[in-house]
This record gives structure tokens, C-alpha cells and sequence, in this order.
């Protein structure tokens, strides 16, 4: 019996782990979608946050203004895509593919030219501070349950964080106002509200959570700088916020469904049977074809659930 | 109906608003006074709508003067008519699908709380849905209302937010009869409260049910204002579509020949699902040109649609030339032989980033000698396009220009120069003239003309009874999706077309028409 | 007074051009700022890349491998984007094609004549590369899902599913990851350092298009669909049809990228056939404006880019991501530039009124 918790405790406990920076970086990617931007640019926006993150807390001895770095590395990025696909109306895709591409060039090339003489000026295998896991006194000691509070500070900030999102978009007049801009621009902009604000205003800010999401993997995760430490993460983040329904609170499952999936087949990997992992890879990609599909059928059926009607559309007020 | 107080809620002096090529307003003088109900009245392209979005803040005019209760203002913005208890329902619908009834009414307010408390304002909405009889429930989704449903949503926001001066631009347009006669009572009730509305429209009815008073615009300037009870809807028809001396051009008598076009009892839907064709019958012969009359709205666009096989049919058969087409693909229906001049030039009939040539050749290009097993002959296409360049005059720099930087007027032509050279049969031509100034009017007529001499069948959709008065040898008038009736032109009146545009029935009008001569 | 934009009437030549060259040269300044802050000298930097890249028949036959995925991968995104459809699924399909390649010669063409080895590999590799592009288009064409989100998705499917065959399935005895060396019938020779003759297939098929999309129906209906759809269909052209047939074909022309990858220049399946040519094709196919011709020289360009950067890697020993940065930065100033094509900056009286294309009524 115990084998059994011990494996569900651990399962649980490498799931949350693995599934913060997705959370985080799916939070913001669902906030600036909701406001009708496609951002494609999450992968390389990570990999900032992460490199602008580690090199920060590195010689600054200080993990917080490691996420501040992070932080203001993402807002850049994202004021970059918002000015190219809101004020220029570039095409959304391209913009977010060119962030991608700059960031991940930049990342690497800052993580080999910012490190100390003595490593050759590289970043990589350097050791740095980092958020370690803080027990919570009594709730630690639950069994299983308990696993969720040995986590990271990071971890614990999204146990608020989560909810606020989810209550800030559903319940205040802002998250009303930014859902209104996502479905239907020209609603919103007779109605008074100002899209133009609001799309550069979420894009940034979901660049910030993006850029902290980046950062936990450096700072907590990991640690630590390796060449691609994202692995991908920036890609699932897109699968994951259509796989959530553009809802912040869905994207914890997504992200505990793929953070579990990545700690199962450790697992297995572990025990010897790897035959499954690829599939097992796979279906998280898959089922977010399926939800689509499903989604567009039903929304032509019913108005119901879908992405917000205007994303990845440019708004332009004079041209219909 | 209140007392009026001398000084009117709102005063609008001179108004002028130009656009390209058109004069929307030409000095126009309104006022209304608090508590009434004014209808304005006019045709499409009369100057209405452009009037009161002035009013509303959409656009701002190029002379005149506005006042609000005796204080001159002026509207930079909806935000600032809004502030002054302005407030208007378009005809399309500003509303967020997937948003609740109350969060599409508060939306962008600007004094509401961070967390606004939804239980309060949906009791609110209800209170002033119960006072207005609006019934709506605030917490439906707006996907899942009626389209009167919909509108009584879009009443509620201006109402919500202050507004009593209210305008409603086409409002039974969209609605059933019975929903009209609900709008009808709540304009009673709204009025008991010393509110003042204002409602656009073109139907006879409606200005005589609801209205106190009524003014009527005629292409941009107004050409009468009475009290509904000193009027009649023979004489606001009259009014309405004016008398001018008609400009007949010399026609052939008609030769007919074969049915080439035969509609039986269609019926159809629009894009919103609400049923635009109802029971359509008509047929065209060779040789001769049936106008389609009738104001913008009441099922024109879907009519050519349906034809033309860009539209599903519910009920009823098409057939032309003896082949049922009923819900063919548009390529079966070209392949016909049947042309379509669409009424959006710019949107459907060409493609603004392509060639002159390009776009002339898009119905010819899948035959010799333009193309030979899948390959365009691109000196043939060239020769093809400067030759029909040419014979329609198309003004163009370069048959390589690009389509978006012509003029209205060559546009058309360029439609014109495609589907002519290309229809074997039937041409249908929805509002082939609009927007064009006196010249290309002219041309497009005499190549109308030119297809019935041929032998052709032209079915011609026209909002302006003067083209169709010129032009057609029958005419048919359409109202709500029903064939009012069909006249033959030479036997048909103004004032009777124009009764049968605003919804009388054949026999009515007749009557009222004849009642006239004895006047 | 205030800085509007106004849609220009005529549609400018002058900016078409001005506007590349302009940001070509903006993303160069920011390019050597960033170097100068970290130390190098921007013009050694620069000419160390071109001289690494071109100077040398090495570097040279280098930039050319590189060309050839690019170039086909950019065909074949411009191909689908002609249409408005937003095919950014080319590395998938790269991917899958480079495994049905390799597929077919390492297994499925025993037996068979030596002769028809490479024909079928390249075919095989085609055909994976059209499948993988038809999924995404048929659920666009027939139940309108939206393709950006469902191309990217099959990415990620396909990259797992070729480093499953060459980590397990279809891993050789003894090595740690990739296959079996293919079958030197399989093989596309080579003819300069590793450059193989896919550049000719690159080059004819840059060709071929270009000559379809001038001169054939079937290129004028794709440009029609990509302007136009309403017009499209009012002019009787089967939209759906041709969504699956171009991306049938945009997909097989990725799918040749990933098959000449592997016959020509790993010759096996392994680890690297996934870099990223997919994405990078969509920024050279938008680059390209979506022309053919224009695709392979800006191919050639962001290979030079990459081949460079690797070169000052060892020559300057600044990182080989100078190469990557330098590319993602040359695209950010186009994408802002390419506003001032449709529209030009003017100083005018600030007014509310709107564009002249109001209805009136």
C-alpha cells in the first residue's frame, strides 16, 4: 500500500513541479489571447526570462530581482509583438514566429556572453541562487495531499494566482471589458472601450508571466542555464491555453495533465519500459486537436465555448 | 401625447454632410420635441441614417448647428452624444455574442464598480424591462435570443444609461408583425415618460401607427414635416418618391420569347435565419427586362442569391432555361450561361488586388482561347481584356492596373465587361447602378437594354423606381419577401409602385391610386 | 496636429522596395549595437560572417546545404499562404517526410530493383509530407477549424513520433540514437563538400511554381481564393477543393525538403533532421512576399545568416546564436515597415472623421 502512495505522492509532487512555469506562462498567454492576440512568441519569450533571470540572480546574489529581470525581459518582448501586430497590424503569426526566433537566438547568445571570465563568459553549468522548496508546517505532513505544499514559493504564489485570473477575467468589469475586445473589437470600441489599450496592455502583461514562467525553470526547476531549457514548454503553452478553453483556471489541468504525462513516463522510463513515452507525448498535442475540432463544431452549432471570435485579427477602427 | 414645451429637446440647423461624389445632407433643419415620436422617412440614399448618426456622434457635419435643450453642443463622439441622453440602435446590432444580457449592457460603462455587482443590475434590467415592456432575461446569453429579442437588449443599454433621446434606425426591420406591434407599445410608454424617439424607416405603416409627426427626406434635403394626423400614406408615398419628369430612354418594344427564368414559390432565409424569401413567384422571358422594386431590405439580395446559387432555397424550384437548378453551385449555375452583376462591387464582383485584365477574364478563363488544358494564354486574356476595355470605355490606366484604384463607375463597367461577354441567357443585375454618378448610369442602362434587344432575359434589382421605370418592361415590387405585385411599366404609376414599396397590397393600391384621379 | 495614417491611393512601388531595404538596414544597426555591447567589433563581425560564409568554398558549399531545406520548406509554406492559409505546419511535415524516406529505404523497398530505391524513397517522402498538410486542410475546408492552431499541433505529433523511431524503433545495434546508414542507392550524390543534388530539385521546383502561379488556372484560382474568397466563390471556384489540393501539395513539397535532407546529407534517420527549417520557412516565405523566385534568394540569405554565425563562432569565438539573433531581428523592422507600403505617415489635424468608404443612406 504504501508503494502505492509513495508513487502517487511522488507523481504528484514532480507534476506540480514540472507544471508551474507552464501555469504561469499559460495564465499570460490566455490573457493576451483573450484580447484577440496571437502570440506565437512564447517559447522564445521563456528562454529569455529564463537566461535574463539566472544572469540577474547570479551576480546579484538575489532570486527575487532574478524575477524582476524575468520579468521586465518578457514585458519587452511582448511591447515588441504588441507594437508590431496592434500599432503596425503586422501579421500576428510572423510577428510571434520572429519573436521566437530572436528570443531563442538571443537567449543562447546571452547565456554565452554574459557568464563570468572564469566560465569562459558562458552561463551554463553555472550554480546560482535558487527558490528551493519550503515545507509548510503541519500540511506538509498530510499524506499525499501533503505533497502540494513542499513546493517552491513560486509554486505557492500560484495557488493565488490562479484564482485571482480566473476571478479578474469572469467577475471584474476589466475582465468584461478585455473579453469583449477578444470577441468582437467593434462592440467594444462603440461601447467605449479602448481596444488599442487593452491589446497592448495584455499582451505585455501576459509577456511578464510568460517571462516569469521562463524564470522558474531557471530559478527553481531546473536549475540553472543549459542551452534549450524550455524543451519545447513555449509550444505546449499554446496547445495548453486552447486545450483550457482560453479559462486560466482550465489551465491547470492542461498544465498538471502534461506536467503528469512528463512525470509518468520519468516513471516508467525509470522502471525500464520506455515503448510508451513517445505516445504518451503525444496525446497532449492530439487531445488539443480533438478539443478544437469538437469546439468549432459546436461552436457553429451554438455560439457556446471557442476561441475569442477576434483573435489574431488586426482591429482597424476607419476599414471594416 | 404630452403637452410640448415651446423649445424643442433637440434643435438641428442646416446640416450639411458630404461624402465622395454625394451630398447625404443638404441643409437640412429638425427639431424634436420631448415626449413625441418622430418618423423620418425616405428612401435608401434619402440622407437619414447619415442625419442622425450626426446627431449620435458617428460622423461629424460639414455645416450646421446642433442644440440639446436650448444649449448649442457639439458631438465629437457616442461618448459625448451619450452624455447628452443620446442614443441610437443601429440596424446592426452592437452586441457580444457570447457575453450574458447584463454584462453586454454595462459593458464599457464608465462609473461601475471593479467588481460590479451583476445580482443588482440584472434586478435593475429587470425592473426596467417590466416598466418598458421589454421583456428580456438579463442572464440569457445573447446567442440565444431572437433577433427581437436582441433589439429590446440594445434598447436597454441606451435606457440603462440615461438616454432619453432615443433613435431607432430601421426598427421593424428585423422584427415579426407581433414583435412590432410590442415595439410599438413600449415607443407609447417611453413617450408617457416624456422621452422623445426618433425612428428611421421607409414603411408607410409604421410612420402612420406609431409617429406624431413625420418628416420626409428626399435626396438629402427635407421635403416635408406633418403631423402624422394631417397625413396620409398615399400622400408620404408621393412625397417620399417624388415626382420628377422621367427620363425614358428610347426602348424597343419588348420581343419575348422562352421562360428563360421561372421562380416558383421560393423561399428562403437570410444570414441571420430569418426567412427573407417567403413564397417568391416570377417569371422572365427572353427579350425582356423584369424589374425586381422595392426598398433595400426586403429580400432583394437574397432573391439574386438564390438565383444565382450562392444562397440555399427551403421551399420552391428554380429553373432556368428548363434545367431545375434549384440549390446548384454557383459553378453549375455560371456554367449556364446565367450572369450576375452583384450588388457589392467591391466585395464580391471583383478582386481589387488583381488586374483590370484578371478580373474581366475570371469567368472566360476556364475555356479557350483564354486557357488550353490548364494553362492560361496570357497575350490571348490581354487581347481579350483590351478589346472589352475598349467597347465599355473603361477608364483605366493599363488593363494591368489594379481594380481597387479605379472608380466606382469603371468598376462596374469592368463587372459589366465580364458578365455580358459572358451570359448566355439570363443576366441578373442587383443594383447594377448605385453609387455611380450620371454618365455611367447612363452606360449601364444602355447595356441592359442592349442584352434584353438580344435576346437575353435580365432580371434587374433596383432601389430607384426611375431605373426601373426607364428601363424594365415589368415590374415587381417586393415587400417582407412577398411579390407585392407585377406591373407591366407602361401601365404602372409612381404613387401605385410606390404604395406597393411600403407595403399595400396590389389591390389596395390600385384603389387609392384611382381614387386619386378623382381628386 | 497629430501623426495619422492615411491608406495610400496607389499602391507604391517605391515603398515595395524602400521599405525591405530600409529595415534590411535598421535590423543591421541593431545587430551591431548589440554586438558592440558585447564587446566585438560590428564591421569585423559582419565581414568576418560574409567572408565565412561565402569567402570560402567550404562556407559556400555549407550555405548551400543549408539552402536547400529552406528553400523547399519555403515553397511550400508560400504555396499554402498565397491562399490565406496559414500552414505553419512545414516542420512536420519536413519531419515525416524525412522518416518515410528514410522508411522506405531502409525497409520498405527490399526486394525491389536497385534502381527504384531513391525514386520511391523521394516519394515516400512526398507523400508522408502531403498527408501530414492534408489532415489540417480537410478540417479546414469541410468543418472550418481553424488551421494555424491544428498545423502546429501536428508539429509537435510528428517531431515525437520521429524521435520515438530513432531513439527505439528504428534504432540501429549499437548506437545510441539514429537508424541504420541508408542504402547507397538511396543516396542523392553530392557535388560540392556536402551540397547534394536536392538544390536541383529546390531550384527546378522554385521554377515550376513560379511558371503555375503566372500562367496556370489553377494559379490564378489560388490567387483569387487568397484575395477574395467571396469573389472566389461568386465566380464558381470549389474553395474547399482547392484548399486540400494546394495543401496536399504544400505539404508534399515540405515533405521532399525533409527526404532530401536525409538522402543527401545524413543518409540516415537521426537526431538534427528537426531544427526548425519549418519555422524559419514561414518567416522566408513572408520575406519573399510570397514569390518563388524571391523564396530561394532570401533562403540563400538567412542560410548565409546561419552559416556565418556559425563561422564567427570559430573564427571570433563570439556564439554561433549571433547567426539565429541577427535573423530574428532582420524580420522585426520589415514587419513594422511593411505598414508603410499600404499606408503613409502624414501631419494632419486631428478629427474624428471617418474613412470615405461610410455607406450612405
Amino acid at each position: 500500500m504504501t508503494g502505492i502512495y509513495a508513487l502517487l505522492t511522488s507523481i504528484l509532487t514532480i507534476t506540480l513541479r514540472a507544471g508551474t512555469s507552464l501555469i504561469y506562462a499559460t495564465v499570460g498567454e490566455t490573457y493576451t489571447e483573450r484580447s484577440g492576440i496571437l502570440n506565437l512568441g512564447v517559447e522564445g519569450m521563456m528562454l529569455v526570462g529564463a537566461v535574463s533571470g539566472f544572469a540577474t540572480a547570479y551576480y546579484s546574489g538575489s532570486v527575487v530581482l532574478g524575477l524582476v529581470a524575468a520579468m521586465m525581459a518578457g514585458a519587452l518582448l511582448g511591447a515588441i509583438h504588441a507594437f508590431l501586430t496592434v500599432t503596425m497590424r503586422a501579421n500576428q503569426v510572423v510577428s510571434g514566429l520572429s519573436i521566437t526566433l530572436f528570443g531563442t537566438g538571443l537567449a543562447s547568445f546571452l547565456g554565452e556572453r554574459l557568464g563570468p571570465a572564469s566560465n569562459n563568459h558562458n552561463l551554463v553549468g553555472l550554480v546560482g541562487p535558487r527558490f528551493s522548496p519550503i515545507a509548510v508546517p503541519a500540511l506538509s505532513n498530510i499524506p499525499m495531499i501533503g505533497a502540494l505544499f513542499r513546493q517552491d514559493p513560486l509554486t505557492y504564489v500560484l495557488y493565488l494566482l490562479v484564482p485571482l485570473a480566473w476571478y479578474y477575467l469572469y467577475k471584474t468589469r476589466n475582465g468584461l471589458n478585455l473579453r469583449a475586445v477578444g470577441e468582437s473589437p467593434q462592440t467594444a470600441d462603440a461601447m467605449g472601450v479602448d481596444v488599442i489599450r487593452t491589446r497592448y496592455l495584455y499582451t505585455i502583461l501576459g509577456g511578464v508571466l510568460v517571462g516569469l514562467g521562463g524564470a522558474h525553470l531557471s530559478l527553481a526547476y531546473a536549475p540553472g542555464w543549459a542551452e534549450n531549457i524550455t524543451g519545447g514548454r513555449g509550444w505546449i503553452v499554446i496547445a495548453l491555453v486552447i486545450f483550457a478553453m482560453w479559462n486560466p483556471a482550465r489551465a491547470v489541468l492542461g498544465a498538471v495533465l502534461f506536467g503528469g504525462i512528463n512525470a509518468v513516463q520519468f516513471r516508467l522510463q525509470a522502471g525500464g519500459t520506455t515503448v510508451a513515452s513517445a505516445y504518451l507525448n503525444m496525446l497532449p498535442y492530439l487531445a488539443t486537436i480533438l478539443v478544437l475540432v469538437v469546439m468549432t463544431w459546436w461552436e457553429a452549432l451554438s455560439h457556446r465555448i471557442g476561441a475569442p471570435a477576434a483573435l489574431g485579427l488586426p482591429y482597424m477602427r476607419e476599414e471594416k | 401625447m404630452v403637452e410640448r414645451s415651446p423649445v424643442p429637446v433637440v434643435q438641428m440647423r442646416g446640416i450639411t454632410k458630404r461624402f465622395p461624389g454625394v451630398l447625404a445632407n443638404n441643409h437640412v433643419d429638425l427639431d424634436l420635441y420631448a415626449g413625441e415620436v418622430l418618423a423620418l422617412l425616405g428612401e435608401n440614399g434619402a440622407g437619414k441614417t447619415t442625419l442622425m448618426n450626426i446627431l449620435v456622434g458617428l460622423y461629424r457635419p460639414d455645416a450646421g448647428e446642433i442644440a440639446v435643450r436650448g444649449q448649442k453642443v457639439t458631438i465629437h463622439s457616442p461618448r459625448d452624444a451619450s452624455e447628452l441622453g443620446i442614443g441610437m440602435v443601429h440596424q446592426n446590432f452592437m452586441l457580444v455574442p457570447t457575453m450574458t444580457v447584463a454584462q453586454n449592457v454595462i459593458l464599457g460603462m464608465r462609473d461601475l464598480p471593479f467588481v460590479p455587482d451583476m445580482v443588482g443590475i440584472e434586478r435593475r434590467i429587470r425592473e426596467f424591462s417590466d416598466r418598458y415592456n421589454l421583456a428580456v432575461d438579463p442572464r440569457a446569453y445573447i446567442w440565444q435570443l431572437s433577433v427581437g429579442e436582441q433589439q429590446r437588449v440594445e434598447i436597454l443599454k441606451l435606457i440603462f444609461r440615461g438616454a432619453d433621446i432615443l433613435i431607432l434606425d430601421e426598427p421593424t426591420a428585423v422584427l415579426t408583425p407581433q414583435e412590432a406591434q410590442d415595439l410599438g407599445r413600449m415607443l407609447e410608454v417611453m413617450q408617457a415618460e416624456g422621452k422623445s424617439m426618433v425612428f428611421i424607416t421607409h414603411k408607410m405603416g409604421e410612420v402612420m401607427a406609431f409617429s406624431d409627426r413625420v418628416c420626409v427626406l428626399r435626396q438629402g434635403h427635407v421635403v416635408a414635416i406633418q403631423r402624422t394626423t394631417e397625413t396620409n400614406a398615399r400622400e408620404l408615398a408621393r412625397l417620399m418618391v417624388g415626382r420628377e419628369v422621367l427620363f425614358r430612354l428610347e426602348k424597343q418594344p419588348a420581343r419575348l420569347g422562352n421562360v428563360t427564368l421561372a421562380l416558383q414559390n421560393v423561399h428562403a432565409a437570410n444570414d441571420k435565419g430569418l426567412p427573407a424569401l417567403r413564397g417568391v413567384s416570377l417569371e422572365v422571358r427572353q427579350g425582356e427586362i423584369l424589374g425586381i422594386a422595392g426598398v433595400a431590405g426586403n429580400g432583394q439580395h437574397e432573391l439574386a442569391e438564390v438565383v444565382t446559387g450562392l444562397r440555399p432555397i427551403t421551399a420552391g424550384q428554380v429553373v432556368i432555361n428548363d434545367h431545375d437548378l434549384t440549390n446548384c453551385t454557383p459553378f453549375e449555375v455560371i456554367r449556364s450561361g446565367v450572369s450576375h452583376i452583384p450588388a457589392d462591387r467591391m466585395s464580391m464582383g471583383t478582386v481589387g488586388d488583381m488586374a483590370v485584365a484578371d478580373n474581366i477574364a475570371m469567368k472566360g478563363y476556364r475555356l479557350p482561347p483564354l486557357s488550353h488544358r490548364g494553362l492560361l494564354n496570357r497575350r490571348r486574356i490581354l487581347d481579350f481584356a483590351r478589346a472589352l476595355i475598349q467597347v465599355f470605355q473603361i477608364a483605366t490606366p493599363s488593363p494591368r492596373t489594379h481594380v481597387k484604384f479605379l472608380s466606382g463607375g469603371n468598376i462596374q463597367k469592368t463587372i459589366l465587361a465580364r458578365e455580358i461577354d459572358a451570359c448566355r441567357g439570363l443576366l441578373v443585375a442587383a443594383y447594377p447602378s448605385r453609387g455611380l454618378d450620371v454618365g455611367a448610369t447612363e452606360a449601364v442602362r444602355r447595356r441592359l437594354l442592349e442584352q434584353r434587344d438580344a435576346g437575353s432575359a435580365v432580371l434587374l434589382i433596383s432601389e430607384d423606381l426611375d431605373e426601373l421605370l426607364t428601363v424594365a418592361d415589368r415590374i415587381a415590387v417586393l415587400y417582407e419577401g412577398r411579390v407585392m405585385g407585377i406591373l407591366p411599366t407602361a401601365e404602372a404609376k409612381v404613387e401605385t409602385v410606390g404604395l406597393l414599396m411600403a407595403g399595400a397590397d396590389e389591390n389596395a393600391a390600385a384603389r387609392q391610386t384611382a381614387r386619386e384621379a378623382f381628386d | 496636429m497629430k501623426l495619422i495614417l492615411r491608406k495610400r491611393e496607389t499602391v507604391s512601388r517605391r515603398a515595395g522596395i524602400m521599405v525591405p531595404l530600409v529595415s534590411f538596414i535598421v535590423s543591421l544597426a541593431f545587430g551591431a549595437i548589440l554586438l558592440a555591447a558585447s564587446g566585438a567589433n560590428p564591421f569585423a563581425t559582419y565581414g568576418a560572417m560574409i567572408a565565412g560564409a561565402l569567402g570560402s568554398g567550404y562556407g559556400l558549399s555549407e550555405v548551400l546545404v543549408k539552402s536547400i531545406p529552406l528553400i523547399l520548406t519555403g515553397l511550400g509554406v508560400a504555396l499554402a499562404f498565397r491562399m490565406r492559409f496559414w500552414n505553419i505546419g512545414a516542420e512536420g511535415q519536413l519531419t515525416l517526410g524525412a522518416v518515410a524516406a528514410a522508411g522506405a529505404a531502409l525497409f520498405w523497398t527490399q526486394g525491389l530493383p536497385g534502381w527504384t530505391v531513391l525514386p520511391l524513397a523521394i516519394l515516400a517522402g512526398c507523400v508522408a509530407g502531403a498527408l501530414w498538410a492534408g489532415i489540417p486542410a480537410i478540417l479546414k475546408a469541410f468543418l472550418n477549424v481553424d488551421e494555424t492552431l491544428t498545423t502546429l499541433m501536428l508539429n509537435y505529433v510528428a517531431v515525437l513520433y520521429s524521435e520515438h523511431l530513432y531513439y527505439v524503433a528504428w534504432r540501429a545495434e549499437g548506437y545510441n540514437s539514429g537508424t541504420e546508414r541508408i542504402t547507397e542507392l538511396a543516396w542523392l550524390p553530392r557535388f560540392f563538400g556536402r551540397a547534394h543534388t536536392g538544390i536541383f530539385y529546390a531550384l527546378v521546383l522554385a521554377v515550376v511554381l513560379w511558371l503555375l502561379f503566372r500562367f496556370s488556372r489553377w494559379g490564378f484560382e489560388l490567387k483569387i481564393i487568397g484575395a477574395n474568397p467571396t469573389a472566389a466563390r461568386y465566380l464558381g471556384i470549389n474553395i474547399a477543393r482547392n484548399i486540400v489540393l494546394t495543401l496536399l501539395i504544400s505539404g508534399a513539397i515540405s515533405g521532399l525538403a525533409g527526404a532530401v535532407e536525409v538522402l543527401g546529407l545524413a543518409r540516415r534517420l537521426q537526431q538534427g533532421i528537426s531544427v526548425g527549417y519549418g519555422y524559419t520557412a514561414i518567416i522566408i516565405a513572408w520575406m519573399a512576399q510570397l514569390d518563388p523566385l524571391a523564396v530561394v534568394f532570401v533562403a540563400f540569405l538567412m542560410a548565409t545568416l546561419l552559416v556565418g554565425g556559425d563561422q564567427i563562432q570559430m573564427r571570433m569565438r563570439l556564439p554561433a546564436s549571433v547567426g539565429v539573433v541577427l535573423q530574428g531581428m532582420l524580420l522585426i523592422p520589415m514587419l513594422a515597415g511593411n505598414l508603410f507600403k499600404e499606408y503613409a505617415l502624414r501631419l494632419e489635424r486631428s478629427d474624428r472623421e471617418p474613412a470615405a468608404q461610410e455607406e450612405v443612406a
